[in-house]
């Protein structure tokens, strides 16, 4: 009965979000305790969910007993598990963090049921196998993390949240309306049995128009160029948490993961759309890398960095190529893990600085030794430096170009890199190394949970180059790597894993 | 046919909106008119002229039913959209108690 684990990624966050609110408040510390063990049990289990796929390929959950194409189903494959582990690994480190971050705010209690209800979304995104609750679960995190963007309620996070929400919203209704063209051109709403009936009618324009609209919406949840103005404005005025929450996870949950689930699983891979989210891609680094080296706000700088290391994803997974997707969904996995160590960072230079203005700090070093070494450790990472696991990823990104033919795309990719390294020096230049200013003499280095967090993110850091051993990779990438590939076969794999 | 165009413009009207009116207020009515376009040419994809509820009584045939799946669906995503509105109008609210203005061309701390 593995397959009743499937539910459980949603019911567990689901759940502790309401058992927060009944008694977070009365009970001193309790949503401390109870979040924690919430995403600690959720991280154990999607690892454990690995070793199940690696064992039985594919799992799907009836939800109410209902078969596909009737009922909802939850399905389980390489990319989801791979998805899962990414999500809720990096949300325990997160919810640790928040223990002692979170205090100069009041009302923690009701941060918590929101960051409970938002990994409840991206799970449910991540692990549904229907069109239509796909859209349900996207919207649970999405409105979770508009109001998370505000939870400070000062002047920053009020604006910004306001066009986040407006933005996300219009996407949302894009990607709604490709949902009506998608059930109106197939008549059913299950992945599976839409990826059939489509390969089964052949091409038209209602999917093209769908693809479209898709390719909006998803766009804009996940940040790529011509839609991304949100970005720079949500993840920086959110509280540090958030700001890794959203870069680190949110962006790649609801909008990579259902671009690469809906166009190479659903519509199948069309060239001509992997041609755009190449070009996207490119685009989107290009872009992001050069408006953030002018930036003195640290989180601000690091958000364009978000959109800039989201176009080497789109680009990796554009290629269609095994190399090219095993780059991108590897970043992917890097991404996520550097960048809420950096955000973890600049929110711990903001609990002991007061400010996150760039030219205000300076000799950080000599009174914070854990972040200014960990943020090291994730500078050096997202700029490629070898070891570190950021370099695996975008040489393979690099080479996946060189291999395909796209070679001004790997030369893109390359100075994207080199102007990504000169913008983490100015960081490391003046906030970390320098003189200690006088006004800066009081600070202190942060609290334990805090530099726990961030310790063992940089350690993932340093050692996430082994996930590519051939080992590894065969029990962890390989599998998502795969289901990539198996585009509509997917359907014939969720049939046959129901019998 | 001219019903399904009727919601597209119903769509860019609720577009329109959000892109070039100023006032807070004014975009929330946008997104609950794009809102409602989508909404509404859902329902519109399950109807069918004439058609009666798809109600399954023995001794009856299945002839010219209504595909009762969207209107099950339009109705969750009403409800989605009612938490959305719900929620920018509290953040506008907010907005006006830390600016004093709904007006967007004055409420512009962030840029870069």
């Amino acid at each position: 009965m593995t397959n009743h684990l499937l539910p459980l990624f949603v019911i567990i966050p689901l759940a502790s979000a309401f058992v927060n609110s009944l008694l977070g408040k009365r009970i001193k510390g309790f949503s401390d305790i109870i979040s924690s063990i919430a995403t600690l049990f959720l991280a154990v289990i999607s690892v454990y969910s690995v070793f199940l796929i690696k064992d039985s390929g594919m799992i799907v959950y009836k939800v109410g007993g209902w078969a596909p194409p009737i009922g909802i189903s939850m399905v389980m494959d390489g990319l989801t598990s791979f998805m899962l582990v990414t999500v809720n690994v990096i949300a325990f480190f997160i919810s640790i963090y928040s223990i002692n971050y979170m205090e100069k705010y009041t009302e923690k209690w009701n941060f918590y049921c929101l960051f409970l209800l938002m990994i409840a979304g991206m799970n449910g995104v991540v692990i549904s196998g229907d069109m239509f609750n796909l859209y349900v679960f996207l919207e649970i995190a999405a409105i979770s993390s508009y109001a998370l963007v505000a939870f400070g309620t000062e002047h920053e996070g009020l604006e910004a949240s306001f066009k986040y929400a407006v933005m996300g919203t219009v996407a949302s209704s894009f990607i709604l309306l490709g949902i009506v063209f998608l059930y109106s051109f197939t008549s059913t709403l299950n992945m599976a049995d839409m990826s059939m009936e489509i390969a089964r009618k052949g091409a038209s324009c209602i999917v093209l128009l769908a693809s479209v609209l898709f390719l909006m919406g998803f766009g804009l949840k996940s940040a790529l160029v011509p839609f991304h103005a949100w970005l720079p404005d949500a993840h920086p005025s959110a509280p540090a948490p958030i700001s890794a929450m959203l870069s680190g996870v949110l962006i790649k949950s609801l909008g990579i993961y259902a671009l690469i689930r809906i166009f190479f699983s659903v519509l199948g891979a069309e060239p001509k759309i992997l041609s755009i989210m190449m070009v996207l891609g490119v685009l989107s680094m290009m872009v992001g890398v050069i408006l953030a080296i002018g930036q003195w706000d640290l989180k601000r700088l690091l958000a364009y960095h978000s959109i800039s290391q989201v176009g080497y994803i789109i680009l990796g997974i554009g290629l269609g190529t095994p190399l090219g997707i095993l780059g991108g969904l590897f970043h992917l996995l890097n991404h996520s893990v550097f960048k809420s160590l950096l955000f973890l960072n600049s929110g711990a230079v903001e609990y002991a600085v007061g400010t996150r203005d760039l030219e205000k700090m300076g000799g950080l070093r000599e009174k914070m030794g854990v972040t200014a070494n960990t943020s090291l450790i994730a500078s050096m990472s997202i700029a490629g430096i070898p070891p570190f696991n950021g370099f695996w990823s975008k040489m393979i990104i690099i080479a996946a170009c060189v291999e395909a033919g796209h070679f001004a795309f790997a030369f893109c990719a390359v100075i994207g890199s080199i102007l990504t390294l000169a913008s983490f020096m100015k960081v490391q230049r003046y906030a970390f190394f320098g003189e200690l200013k006088s006004t800066l003499n009081q600070i202190k280095e942060a609290p334990f949970f805090m530099k726990l967090s961030m310790i063992v993110l940089a350690v993932i850091c340093v050692a996430g180059g082994l996930l590519l051993l051939p080992d590894v990779s065969k029990v962890f990438l390989g599998p998502a790597r795969d289901a990539v590939l198996a585009g509509s076969e997917y359907a014939k794999d969720v049939f046959a894993a129901l019998r | 046919m001219s019903v399904y165009f009727l919601c597209l413009v119903l769509f860019c009207i609720g577009l329109y909106c959000i892109l070039r009116k100023r006032n807070l207020i004014k975009i929330i009515i946008g997104i609950a008119i794009i809102e409602y376009a989508v909404n509404l040419f859902f329902v519109l994809v399950g109807y069918k002229m004439g058609g009666r509820a798809p109600i399954l009584s023995p001794g009856q045939s299945i002839v010219d039913m209504v595909d009762p799946l969207p209107q099950a669906l339009v109705l969750t995503a009403i409800v989605i959209g009612l938490a959305v509105t719900a929620l920018i109008a509290a953040i506008a609210m907010r907005v006006y108690e830390k600016y004093g203005t709904f007006d967007i061309t004055k409420i512009r701390r962030l840029k870069g």
